[in-house]
């Protein structure tokens, strides 16, 4: 089996917004991941999420690779973009569409 | 936890904030902060978290359930007026 962190790596990678979350899309379990779900699921574009409450070993594993220790944790191109807080600034500030339109528009990864 | 204790903590790991922490929900788990310091200059919002989350330690993952933080730096605490 894959070590944890290549898993998480591997998500981030292969997603190009990928969250990591408490629940999932239909069912988020925490107001902060309801809220963040919901700024993506506004801006219409395609997203990858991650339930770390049915796995434990992820929930501590994404908090060391990020070193932040809440959940939400959204990624955006590979790359730690913030929990919900930031990513509720971001879209208020208007930077939040920009971004991720550029992370779609870019290639995949190989 | 009280509120005045993050509020300790926090300008304890940020000497040069102003540090304002809430109760949302009165339960002792959540809460709502605001800080305000010139050492957010020129960060990024994640580096800032990161500040106030070091600064809380081991207290964010034990006995703080949430946090909703706000960091700002004087100057753009002054615009919000």
């Amino acid at each position: 089996m894959a070590n944890i962190n290549e898993k998480i790596e591997s998500a981030v990678k292969e997603n190009k917004v990928m969250i990591f979350m408490k629940g999932n899309r239909s069912f988020p379990q925490c107001g902060f991941s309801a809220a963040t779900v919901a700024i993506f699921e506004q801006l219409g574009v395609p997203f990858a999420t991650a339930d770390v409450l049915s796995d434990p070993e992820l929930r501590d594993a994404v908090k060391r690779y990020s070193n932040w220790p809440t959940i939400p944790q959204v990624y955006i191109d590979g790359k730690f973009v913030g929990g919900c807080d930031i990513i509720r600034e971001l879209h208020e500030t208007g930077e939040l569409e920009p971004m991720v339109k550029a992370a779609l528009g870019a290639p995949a990864h190989q | 936890m009280d509120p005045k204790e993050i509020e300790t903590m926090i300008a304890r790991g940020i000497p040069d904030a102003r540090v304002e922490v809430r109760d949302y929900t009165g339960g002792g788990d959540h809460f709502e902060a605001i800080v305000v310091s010139p050492s957010f200059e020129g960060k990024s919002l994640i580096e800032r978290h990161q500040l106030v989350y070091q600064a809380l330690g081991d207290a964010m993952r034990v006995q703080v359930h949430a946090l909703t933080l706000k960091t700002l730096t004087p100057a753009q605490h002054q615009n919000r007026r």
